[in-house]
């Protein structure tokens, strides 16, 4: 009878006994640790990889780890071809495999690959204790052992009392409650670097050793693992120091219970030969002996150095001086490399704040000056970005752990989007663009409560706010901020920027509110940083009173335009209404009637319908597509980012990222004055009614003024009419993988993909709309257009969208979403301001009459607003706010 | 009415011979495989021995009779074939539910009729469960090793399916069988942990193995050891091996099993190995000597046989294993 142990398998067990010597993971197939194997397996050479394996086994790994975490990648795909190759190769597949991701998913299809008894690294308490259940007891299910990252939902253990205090619970949780072998839990108590510089660091390997003691003695079976190059982090490029750290770490780490872990056996020396002075540095460091500890071994260090043999120079900007390495990647957006140079230029420096002050923001003062020169553009500078957050991620916990952090900052500056709304790629864009220009910015998202802006606004003490939003109803929003910053007695600058923002709202309706400080109109990310600059700056008073002049007479010429443009009455508008010929019509019977869900609608079939040259627009790069693409100035990178967008429409096609849904209904109408009455299917009972808002400006004779119950037969004409509705969106599981994209500090692929998604909306909306005209109301069977035709609108009936210039009344949208039980049927739910959320998402009528056109409302007066709230049945107060940028 | 755990504790259990093997004496020609059920069924179906229990329930009941006649303990349900994937090549997976609830049925109401007339020796039924005719870890085409005729979420589904018939039919215990792919049978663990949990009936679960040839490794390639650990993570009643091989050759890996298993083991070999016209030769008697090595040596729990054995071969085990005492296990000590 053998004892209740560690027990794995590949074809062959492997027993993990006090007994047995310390279990070696072979880690080079794992593409976040290996260039050269994610190489391979991103061009699909699995050959290539079979070999690393191999040379894993023959080098004496006792476990495969196999990770195929990267975002280029189909991570699930990819696992489950690798195993599934690797189970062909009995040399290889003797050992248990170690299936190593961050993503649920993956590790679920890898365990669906071995018929051995293999280890899930990892999981742990980080999404709480529910999740963490779950995937425990799945892994039992599957039969699987697993590493446990000493990890809570307060973060990662970094002291002693951290490590032992999450290890307990998730150890207690397992064992008591998903009734998990206590054999089965291999714990990953964090290996961190040493002899950074930072004090705080010293102790971070006996820490570990304590706690793997702490573990072996209290948790009975359970074992500790960890990742040893890890602790050897700040002599990168040094490898005789780092053998012997690593050598001296696996020997104290041995000998306080550590019995499994990943080191490059390549990357390990023998103890007992590690030079005696060598070793008694290291291990002062390890063991935190001496004060002096960490200088003494650099010291020795630097007298050892010999060949810095670094990566074979594939490239040749690898070769320049680390500092203008650095400037190259920021310029030309490559992250690759930039953990490396950034870690090796802090060696190069007292503190690594003056890595971000010195080299960081020369490269980034020459990307703003090449942007601002227009040589470089806002993708490209997004790119930029990320570099600099992802050098900005390394540099962070020395620096907070210096304390030397504090704000050397250009500014610190708020962004928020406003209550009611959820469109943030802009304010995102420019987000990314200040923070470029080193201003520090505090995003708080989208749907930000007024209250919330102004607290932050004083508690951060900041320097400005800038405010978003991209509805119509988003701009009182942001005139009821500027009263409050008037009240609250805040004297900083205020930017507003958004789609629906204009430099004349902003002046006539904004500015006046907030008298202490300046409100200012930026309508794009290039202008942002030079307004910012000017607003905080030593010009500042220059600037302002020019602002101030401008926008006076912005405020008078719109008074005198106002005044010029005669509107109306209600009544004689409604006298001059569009006269269509109903005697002569007979409207199009449906194919069928009511309401028609279109769930899960494949992604693939949307992209021939995408326009792109809205895509562009959000970028900054002006031009129509296609010819963009080979447009003089932007050519190049319109074209660069068009591939960026085609790489990823296929991979979130493949990778299901984004969840399609719509619904669409046909229902028997006719108009009644300006309002539009809604029938049951069956039977001719009103069930909703449509209130549209009829042009008052004064036209020339014979041009009509029209709202849109124009289109539909009236009840009087006797005829049976129709109206149609839909709601689409392509924003489902969206937020999840922007937030990945954010948590990487991709900040380019997050606003790429919102873009994408958006686009997708707007095609879905476009498809949809075909399906109706085609087949579901089947008026127009035959119709046979292209993109381009349909991008022109060349087709009979209109889609008009409550919130647009021919139906500026949001309320509407509740009405469509109600008529087709919207939020049930595709999860788009209405903000208090009638944004929908998810933001990729579209909404509106269909009218199907071949005299049906887009049209602007213009403005309206207040007598036509009484007259809606009447015949909505609200009050002329709340109406007047959702029309005041209709109203005159 | 004692379970199968507490007579594990005294006693070393009988199961019973194959069935492919007294099916063949009833020479049964086409139309005994489609009587009432299958008559214009287009394909040939000779040879589907689970249609038996629908078609000619009187054959497979008398079969387990005479079984438990010669003295087993459990005897298995007629269902080695009876999931949709081996199903398929007939056309008949819409009858898998019938044919499990059938079998079990037919087996359930033989034993309880032997459990009336000898309270003191309760019959127990296990469901059969096999491999399918699909591997999870290999690839059938051999220039695509990375390909897979089948996955995990289908046999899943399919053992699912199977286990759920059976289990409304009354079994007492699962038995899968025959294992050749190790993540098939771990499909099917998967399975019985989800139906588990899905009807709040545990069904004791006994898994045997199949070592294909004398290099000591199952078809995928694992050794006894290894196959051992990777179905240990469910509290088994039994861990065994069965077929390929006939006794003699079997107990290098039983003695494998006795040294390693928390579980009882169990063994039941063919009739020896197929003779050039494929039949079992092995006679009662020499099979009886080789499993009374086995018995002497403390290393099974559970003895019985696979291909080629009969009443007569189990007769004559039930008679060694009567007086010797079981193999010591985690379960029993």
């Amino acid at each position: 009878m053998s004892e209740v142990t560690l027990q794995l398998s590949g074809l062959e067990p492997l027993i993990v006994t006090p007994e047995s010597n310390f279990v070696n993971i072979g880690e080079r197939t794992n593409v976040t640790g290996s260039r050269a194997f994610l190489r391979m397996i991103k061009e699909g050479d699995f050959e290539a990889g079979l070999a690393v394996a191999r040379e894993q086994v023959e080098g004496g790994a006792q476990i495969l780890d196999i990770n195929m975490d990267e975002g280029m990648i189909d991570g699930k795909a990819a696992m489950v071809r690798f195993l599934n190759l690797l189970a062909a190769e009995p040399d290889i597949a003797r050992i248990p495999i170690m299936i190593d991701s961050s993503k649920w998913e993956i590790i679920e299809a890898g365990l669906k690959c071995l018929q051995g008894k293999g280890v899930v690294n990892s999981i742990s308490l980080k999404e709480g204790e529910a999740n963490f259940v779950q995937q425990a007891t799945q892994i039992k299910r599957f039969g699987a052992a697993v590493v446990v990252m000493a990890f809570d939902e307060n973060g990662q253990a970094d002291s002693f009392e951290r490590r032992i205090e999450i290890c307990e619970r998730s150890y207690r949780v397992l064992v008591d409650q998903v009734k998990f072998p206590p054999e089965d839990i291999i714990f990953d108590p964090n290996i961190f670097p040493v002899a950074t510089g930072m004090e705080e660091h010293n102790n971070n390997a006996l820490d570990f050793f304590n706690a793997t003691k702490w573990i072996r003695e209290h948790l009975p079976g359970a074992h500790v693992s960890g990742g040893v190059s890890n602790v050897s982090f700040s002599f990168r490029g040094n490898d005789r120091v780092r053998e012997a750290m690593h050598s001296a770490f696996l020997y104290h780490g041995i000998q306080h219970g550590m019995d499994m872990g990943i080191v490059n056996p390549s990357m390990l020396g023998v103890y007992s030969e590690i030079e005696p002075l060598l070793l008694e540095h290291v291990e002062d460091v390890l063991l935190n002996r001496r004060s002096d500890a960490t200088e003494r071994l650099l010291e020795y260090a630097e007298s050892v150095k010999g060949v810095v043999d670094r990566k074979q120079a594939d490239l040749s900007w690898r070769e320049l001086d680390v500092k203008e390495r650095l400037s190259y990647a920021l310029i030309k957006g490559i992250a690759d490399f930039v953990e490396v140079d950034v870690e090796e230029c802090r060696q190069l420096f007292d503190r690594p704040i003056e890595v971000i002050e010195g080299p960081l923001m020369d490269g980034m003062q020459r990307v703003g000056d090449l942007f601002g020169s227009g040589q470089l553009f806002l993708p490209q500078v997004v790119k930029s970005a990320r570099v600099m957050k992802k050098a900005v991620a390394v540099l962070l916990p020395y620096i907070e752990a210096t304390k030397a952090g504090v704000s050397s900052s250009a500014g610190k500056i708020i962004m928020a989007t406003v209550k009611g709304d959820v469109h943030d790629i802009g304010k995102n864009i420019v987000g990314v663009v200040l923070g470029c220009n080193n201003y520090e910015v505090i995003d708080l998202g989208v749907m930000v409560p007024t209250e919330k802006i102004i607290q932050t606004a004083i508690d951060e003490n900041a320097d400005a706010i800038g405010l978003s939003g991209l509805i119509t109803p988003s701009l009182e929003e942001m005139v009821d901020v500027a009263k409050e910053m008037e009240r609250a007695k805040l004297s900083i600058p205020l930017l507003i920027g958004g789609a629906t923002t204009s430099k004349v709202h902003t002046a006539v309706k904004i500015e006046q509110c907030y008298s202490l400080g300046q409100t200012v109109h930026v309508n794009d990310a290039s202008r942002a940083v030079t307004v910012v600059e000017s607003l905080l700056g030593s010009k500042k008073e220059d600037f302002v009173r020019q602002l101030k002049l401008d926008y006076e007479r912005l405020r008078e010429h719109h008074t005198k335009h106002r005044a010029s443009k005669r509107l109306i009455s209600l009544d004689a508008a409604r006298s001059n209404a569009l006269q269509l010929d109903w005697s002569e019509y007979e409207p199009s019977v449906p194919n069928k009637l009511g309401v028609q869900v279109f769930n899960h609608f494949p992604i693939k079939d949307l992209v021939s319908y995408i326009d792109w040259t809205p895509f562009f627009q959000t970028w900054e790069l002006h031009g129509k597509y296609p010819e963009i693409l080979t447009d003089e100035v932007v050519g190049i990178e319109a074209s660069k980012l068009f591939e960026d967008a085609q790489n990823m429409l296929d991979q979130l096609i493949k990778e299901q990222w984004l969840d399609a849904h719509g619904v669409a209904g046909i229902f028997p109408a006719n108009s009644e004055g300006d309002s539009i009455n809604i029938y049951d299917t069956s039977s001719s009972e009103v069930v909703a009614k449509s209130h549209t808002l009829r042009q008052q400006t004064e036209k020339t004779i014979g041009q009509p003024n029209v709202a849109l119950a124009d289109f539909i037969a009236p009840k009087s004409s006797g005829k049976k009419d129709y109206l149609g509705a839909f709601v689409v969106t392509t924003g489902g599981r969206l937020e999840e993988k922007v937030r990945a994209f954010e948590q990487d500090h991709d900040d380019y692929n997050a606003i790429l993909l919102k873009a994408l998604a958006d686009r997708l909306a707007e095609a879905f909306a476009e498809k949809l709309h075909e399906v109706v005209r085609r087949e579901i109301w089947g008026y127009a069977t035959t119709e046979n257009l292209t993109n381009d035709e349909l991008i022109k609108e060349d087709y009979r009936g209109i889609r008009p969208a409550p919130g647009y210039p021919a139906c500026p009344d949001h309320t509407e949208k509740l009405t469509i979403f109600e008529l087709l039980k919207a939020t049930e049927n595709t999860g788009v739910i209405l903000t208090e301001s009638l944004a929908m959320y998810p933001a990729s998402a579209v909404s509106g009528w269909y009218f199907a009459h071949p005299q049906a056109h887009y049209f602007g409302l213009g403005k309206i007066t207040k007598e036509q607003v009484a007259d809606l709230s009447q015949r909505k049945n609200e009050s002329i107060e709340v109406m007047e706010k959702w029309l005041s940028p209709s109203l005159v | 009415m004692l379970t199968i755990r507490q007579l594990l504790a005294s006693r070393i259990l009988v199961l019973d011979g194959a069935m492919g093997t007294m099916i063949q004496r009833y020479k049964l020609t086409e139309q005994d495989f489609r009587h009432n059920w299958f008559e214009s069924h287009p394909s040939p179906l000779k040879g589907n021995n689970d249609l038996l229990s629908l078609t000619r329930p009187d054959i497979i009941r008398d079969i387990h009779r005479a079984y438990f006649e010669a003295g087993a303990d459990i005897i298995e349900t007629n269902t080695f074939s009876s999931t949709t994937i081996a199903q398929k090549d007939y056309g008949l997976e819409a009858y898998v539910d019938d044919l499990n609830v059938q079998s079990a049925k037919l087996a359930r109401e033989v034993a309880d009729e032997f459990t009336k007339l000898t309270p003191d020796k309760p019959r127990f039924v296990a469901g059969s469960i096999g491999p399918t005719n699909r591997t999870a870890s290999i690839s059938p085409d051999v220039n695509d090793p990375g390909f897979r005729a089948i996955d995990f979420d289908e046999l899943v589904h399919a053992y699912y399916q199977q286990m759920k018939g059976l289990s409304d039919g009354g079994v007492d215990i699962f038995l899968i069988e025959t294992v050749f792919d190790t993540l098939n049978a771990k499909a099917a663990l998967y399975a019985a942990d989800v139906l588990k949990e899905d009807t709040g009936i545990e069904i004791p679960i006994m898994v045997s193995g199949t070592i294909t040839d004398q290099s000591g490794r199952t078809l995928t390639g694992q050794t006894t050891e290894a196959f051992l650990i990777s179905v240990s993570h469910m509290p088994l009643i039994s861990i065994g091996l069965n077929c390929a091989l006939g006794a003699s050759m079997m107990r290098p890996y039983l003695q494998v099993l006795d040294k390693k298993s928390p579980f009882a083991v169990s063994a039941h070999p063919n009739a020896g190995l197929p003779n050039e016209f494929g039949q079992y030769d092995e006679t009662p008697e020499q099979m009886a000597h080789q499993i009374n090595e086995f018995l002497q040596e403390g290393l099974v729990n559970i003895v019985g046989g696979c291909c080629g054995t009969t009443p007569e071969h189990i007769r004559l085990i039930a008679e060694a294993a009567k007086d010797v005492k079981p193999r010591k296990f985690k379960g029993n000590e």
